[in-house]
């Protein structure tokens, strides 16, 4: 019986049902979605390539290879006008990097600082905080910015006032550190002979931090004494990087800005643009993190620290470990997706001039070589590549944390 | 017996509490100085509110209004206040305000934007409201042509005959079914107006015109600037992307791998690079992917790729709506039979766009903020024109005023939306 029904099926195979019969349906609408996907992208690919051939442009990633011929005043590595243009490439992605991790951080420290403030029983602190993201979160990033700019080269004095004896400003930090609206300098340090292995001493003692910390750890398992940890591990921190350094003849040395001739000499500089660029973006961001934050610290509901409470566990043990486990959960994911919105905002340096790899290869390279196509591929590319290994690090993080229910 | 009792007969009245327990001093001491480091918050916190509003005050009202350029300003204000006062120069406002909000709009015609801004708030008022009538719905189906038509001006035939292609659209889609089916009826609703559009409206236009020239002065693409620009590319490109972000989200959630990856594809491209890059694209690059010839004006390309870039954003807000349905809405529109496309349109989607308007309200104030970066490729909106007076001679040097104008007016819109999702989403709040 059902021998003949499935040999009549085959049979009665109609054209039709490869729409109105489920079992084909799904097969149908892919191939047509497919062969959709696939003209579309031959016509645009087709257009493209015609209109490369009337400009007589060809596609090739060789002008990366080609001297560059302009300057990036802000950079970590090695560069000048005869590097190439993939090098400048480099420094600009170096550059966006740089200006995301520490906006992250400072937006990190906002954030949270403002999120919990926010929630404070002082009536004017939390009115404070409540002015300062609202203000924040409503206005474009765009004119922050610029703003923040502005008041950067307004309100600094100029390295000119440095200079000479009637200099009416001064250096910070006994000559070490020079802010100017120009930017700020501070020392650079030399690594002489011998550095090597205070650097090293100090990252045996990073690890042996870690090591004492899960013993400490395990012991307080076992038997219950609370080491007063945070003292040793600041001595271990501290003592024997310091004790090596002398030991080894202090061979470590800094190199301190002077100012000669109209500006600064030696030590790092760090630009106003990029100094102009980090407080924007961090403030901005810091007034979504900080609203995150707050979200976060009220999803956890009062039964929790009440509970915990009740335990005998005292206020500080209660926000560390009761609280903070659980709002975390909830503040992570938003978080991240700020660093993300963070790191892409980090685009906008176009404006005030910092060069980071949107200005670099997307700005003077594509400019430069009239090579529109191929910089804003590996431009969106990199940022792309950010984006998606910061999401996968996400996901894992997710997975990793989340409630295991039975 | 004597009427001697130890109970007390009257009561006695009530004291007021005691002069710390009321009034602002209770209210102070328990919210400003409750603790010794909330004392010491709050006297800094006092100290530095202090110090910002001593700074911007005297500055924001020292002020002079009424000069032509910046050294009148400074005249003026050295007159008024004294010499060596810091005034702002309001003046730059009063001149330009109109440039600032319109661009080069020609003047004698900025009534059509404000038409048009408030004819939209017509068109959105069912949307926003419960009690308005359901027929405003058919007004806010024309309101994009008549949007269009009042903002660029020119013949009025040609969003009649945009609106023909719908309209024939439509038709094929009631009429067709009885005689070539379903199937055949939905081909031929999407085949019709595109053919329309492409090869008889031009003619039917240019015919149109020649017998009947009505229209309204024309205005160029380069003319448009200020707010009128970013609330024409914002709201273009919210409205656009909102189908486009449906689509996107049902695809993403379909269980039909090749549709599932293009959808995810394109989802987490758009969500990985940055807007200006987008922008940089509309700029240098959309023009090489079309047919040789062919080239559409800036706000145009611009218009697309940030509806590309909302819509992206809008899918991911959907799909937070379509997961925030329970499974059983979707088995019960199973159980009762209906099919995908009715199951989706009847039940899952009014729901799940229901849960998602908060969302879709931010992503709108992201967007609205965002429309800035279009200063980058050199459309003169706020931004824009904020780096262009300063290059006139009069007002060379001003920085602070017109950057506050902006500031200010971004910060109503966008402050006004924020609110106003908030309140949404308490009346959506249906739950416990």
């Amino acid at each position: 019986m059902s021998m003949a029904d499935h040999t009549s099926e085959k049979k009665a195979f109609r054209l039709s049902m490869l729409i109105y019969d489920t079992r084909y349906r799904s097969i149908t609408i892919q191939v047509i979605a497919l062969i959709a996907l696939v003209a579309v992208g031959a016509w645009l690919v087709s257009n493209t390539l015609s209109n490369l051939e009337a400009l007589d442009k060809e596609l090739g990633f060789g002008f990366l290879k080609e001297p560059s011929s302009y300057d990036i005043n802000q950079r970590l590595i090695e560069y000048d006008s005869r590097s190439s243009h993939g090098r400048a490439a480099i420094v600009g992605i170096l550059n966006t990097l740089l200006v995301a991790a520490m906006g992250c951080i400072l937006a990190t420290i906002l954030g949270v600082t403002a999120g919990v403030a926010r929630l404070s029983k002082n009536w004017i602190i939390s009115r404070l905080m409540t002015v300062y993201i609202e203000m924040f979160r409503n206005i474009p990033v765009l004119l922050w910015i610029v703003l923040i700019m502005a008041v950067y080269i307004e309100s600094l004095p100029v390295p000119r006032s440095f200079k000479g004896d009637n200099a009416t400003s001064s250096m910070l930090f006994g000559d070490a550190v020079a802010v100017t609206n120009r930017g700020i300098y501070f020392p650079k340090p030399l690594f002489n002979d011998g550095s090597m292995i205070v650097l090293a001493t100090f990252i045996l003692s990073l690890v042996g931090i870690w090591f004492f910390g899960r013993w400490a750890k395990k012991r307080q398992a076992a038997t219950g004494e609370i080491l007063p940890t945070g003292w040793i591990k600041t001595g271990i921190f501290f003592v024997p990087a310091i004790l090596m350094f002398f030991i080894m003849g202090q061979p470590i040395g800094l190199e301190y800005p002077v100012f000669k001739g109209f500006n600064f000499k030696g030590g790092y500089q760090m630009r106003n643009s990029l100094i102009a660029l980090w407080l924007a973006l961090s403030f901005y961001t810091g007034s979504f993190i900080a609203e995150a934050v707050r979200a976060g610290i009220q999803a956890v509901s009062k039964g929790q620290s009440e509970a915990a409470a009740a335990l005998g566990l005292r206020p500080k043990r209660i926000m560390s470990l009761v609280i903070l486990p659980q709002a975390l959960r909830v503040i992570i994911p938003p978080l991240i997706s700020q660093y993300l919105n963070l790191t892409k905002n980090s685009s906008l340096a176009i404006v005030v001039g910092y060069m980071d790899i949107t200005a670099t290869l997307g700005g003077i390279t594509l400019n430069q070589t009239g090579r529109e196509m191929e910089s804003l591929l590996l431009l969106m590319g990199m940022y792309l590549s950010i984006s998606i290994t910061v999401s996968i690090g996400m996901n894992w993080y997710n997975e990793s944390i989340k409630m295991r229910e039975r | 017996m004597t009427t001697q009792s130890y109970v007390r007969t009257e009561m006695l009245g009530e004291k007021p509490p005691p002069s710390s327990q009321v009034g602002i001093v209770k209210w102070a001491r328990e919210n400003l100085f409750s603790s010794v480091p909330n004392i010491i918050m709050s006297i800094l916190s006092i100290w530095a509110i202090y110090y910002i509003l001593s700074g911007i005050l005297p500055w924001i009202f020292q002020s002079s209004w009424n000069a032509t350029s910046l050294h009148g300003c400074r005249d003026s204000i050295a007159a008024t206040y004294g010499e060596g006062t810091e005034g702002a120069c309001w003046s730059v406002i009063r001149e330009r305000w109109q440039q600032l909000l319109f661009g080069f709009y020609p003047k004698e015609l900025y009534w059509r934007p404000v038409a048009a801004l408030i004819l939209l708030f017509v068109a959105i008022s069912p949307i926003l409201f419960t009690a308005v009538p359901r027929k405003v719905m058919l007004f806010s189906m024309v309101y994009p042509f008549l949007g269009f038509w009042l903002l660029w001006g020119g013949s009025i035939w040609l969003p009649l005959s945009a609106i023909a292609g719908f309209a024939i659209g439509y038709a094929a889609l009631i009429m067709l079914p009885k005689i070539i089916g379903n199937l055949g009826a939905t081909i031929a609703a999407g085949l019709l107006p595109i053919i329309y559009w492409l090869f008889v409206s031009g003619p039917v236009i240019s015919g149109l015109n020649g017998i009947a020239p009505i229209g309204i002065e024309g205005v160029d693409s380069d003319e448009m600037g200020g707010f009128m620009l970013s609330i024409i590319i914002g709201v273009s490109g919210i409205a656009l992307s909102l189908p486009i972000g449906i689509l996107l989200a049902l695809g993403r959630q379909s269980p039909l791998f090749i549709v599932k990856t293009i959808c995810v594809s394109f989802i987490e491209f758009i969500r990985g690079v940055p807007l200006i890059t987008l922008l940089f694209v509309a700029s240098v690059l959309l023009n090489y992917f079309l047919p040789p010839g062919t080239s559409f004006d800036l706000i145009l390309r611009v218009i697309i790729m940030v509806t590309f870039f909302a819509a992206a954003y809008m899918a991911e807000v959907i799909r937070g709506g379509l997961a925030a349905l329970p499974k059983g809405q979707y088995e019960a529109a199973d159980a009762l039979g209906l099919d995908y496309w009715k199951a989706t349109r009847l039940i899952i989607m009014p729901q799940a766009l229901k849960i998602s308007i908060p969302n879709i309200v931010s992503n709108f104030i992201g967007l609205f903020k965002d429309t800035t970066l279009v200063s980058i490729i050199g459309l003169l909106d706020p931004m824009g024109l904020a780096r262009a007076i300063p290059a006139d001679q009069n007002w060379n040097g001003i920085v602070w005023e017109i950057y506050a104008f902006i500031a200010v007016l971004f910060w109503i819109f966008t402050f006004g939306m924020s609110r106003y999702s908030m309140y949404l989403e308490r009346k959506l709040a249906t739950g416990h």
